[in-house]
């Protein structure tokens, strides 16, 4: 099941990147996302699957593909670099990630545990509202207000056509 | 953890999702596609959060508190890059980077 998920996130994220249509390439990401719910699901941490189903399937897919229709020119395909550019991308990403990946398995000091944890919604949410040593209230805190100041920036960035022209006259 | 899957197997996939994401970023020239890219490089780190911390120590959540983190910060900053893109098309009817150069000079 891992390997089939694997499989999947791989081959839509290689579809996704290489896609020539944007509004196909935006499907892909979707897959490629849903896959790694599936991985959270399978990793046993069920909270984190359907938040990334609900906020990143649901919410930032929705977002990405209303920016898509109001943007793109359904159907036509886009402007990429020549093959011949993609050269040195290619050369660079495989040759980085087989390093990386031979770091990691040269790598000798792993004593990973053998035991199968359910992590619970109730360890989350007292581990996120604790005030004692290693609780995350301030982190959280402070990310409610990043995400009150990133929707009044996303209003006044979509609205500036006019405060554009107030500043012209 | 996974029955019969190891923290090794679970770190490549993440490697690899992550330098596709690069590579993405690298020869994409639309920005939503760039944007995309970025989204599954974030993708990749998250998983690597939670799949490290359910391996090494379960006992304690941070990673896994850390990749909730991860996900809002993710989709705050959409939400702003898309109002940027959208106000930029608005101005310049194209989200080419090629083309963009208001910042430029």
């Amino acid at each position: 099941m891992f390997y089939l998920l694997s499989a999947i996130i791989i081959g839509f994220a290689v579809l996704s990147v290489t896609s020539s249509k944007l509004y196909r390439a935006t499907m892909y990401l979707l897959f490629v996302l849903i896959a790694v719910s599936g991985l959270y699901f399978m990793l046993e941490y069920n909270f984190m699957g359907a938040v990334q189903l609900s906020v990143y399937a649901g919410g930032i897919m929705v977002l990405f593909i209303y920016a898509v229709m109001m943007t793109d020119k359904i159907g036509e395909p886009m402007r990429s670099i020549s093959n011949k550019r993609k050269i040195l991308p290619v050369v660079v990403t495989i040759g980085t990630a087989a390093l990386a990946i031979y770091a990691i398995y040269s790598y000798q000091g792993i004593a990973a545990t053998k035991e199968a944890t359910v992590t619970t919604v109730e360890q989350i949410g007292s581990k996120l509202l604790t005030y004692e040593a290693g609780g995350f209230v301030l982190p959280f805190e402070v990310i409610s207000i990043l995400l009150l100041a990133a929707m009044i920036g996303a209003i006044v960035i979509a609205k500036a056509k006019k405060l554009v022209n107030q500043e012209k006259n | 953890m996974i029955e019969g899957v190891s923290l090794f197997e679970i770190m490549s996939l993440t490697t690899i999702l992550f330098f596709i994401g690069i590579y993405g970023f690298l020869t994409r020239t639309n920005l939503i596609a760039m944007l995309m890219s970025l989204e599954l490089m974030v993708n990749a780190e998250a998983i690597n959060f939670v799949a490290i911390n359910k391996y090494l120590s379960p006992a304690v959540l941070q990673g896994q508190v850390f990749s909730l983190f991860i996900i809002a910060l993710a989709a705050a900053e959409t939400a702003l890059a898309l109002a940027i893109i959208l106000h930029l098309y608005r101005l310049t009817t194209t989200i080419d980077v090629k083309e963009v150069e208001e910042l430029k000079y």
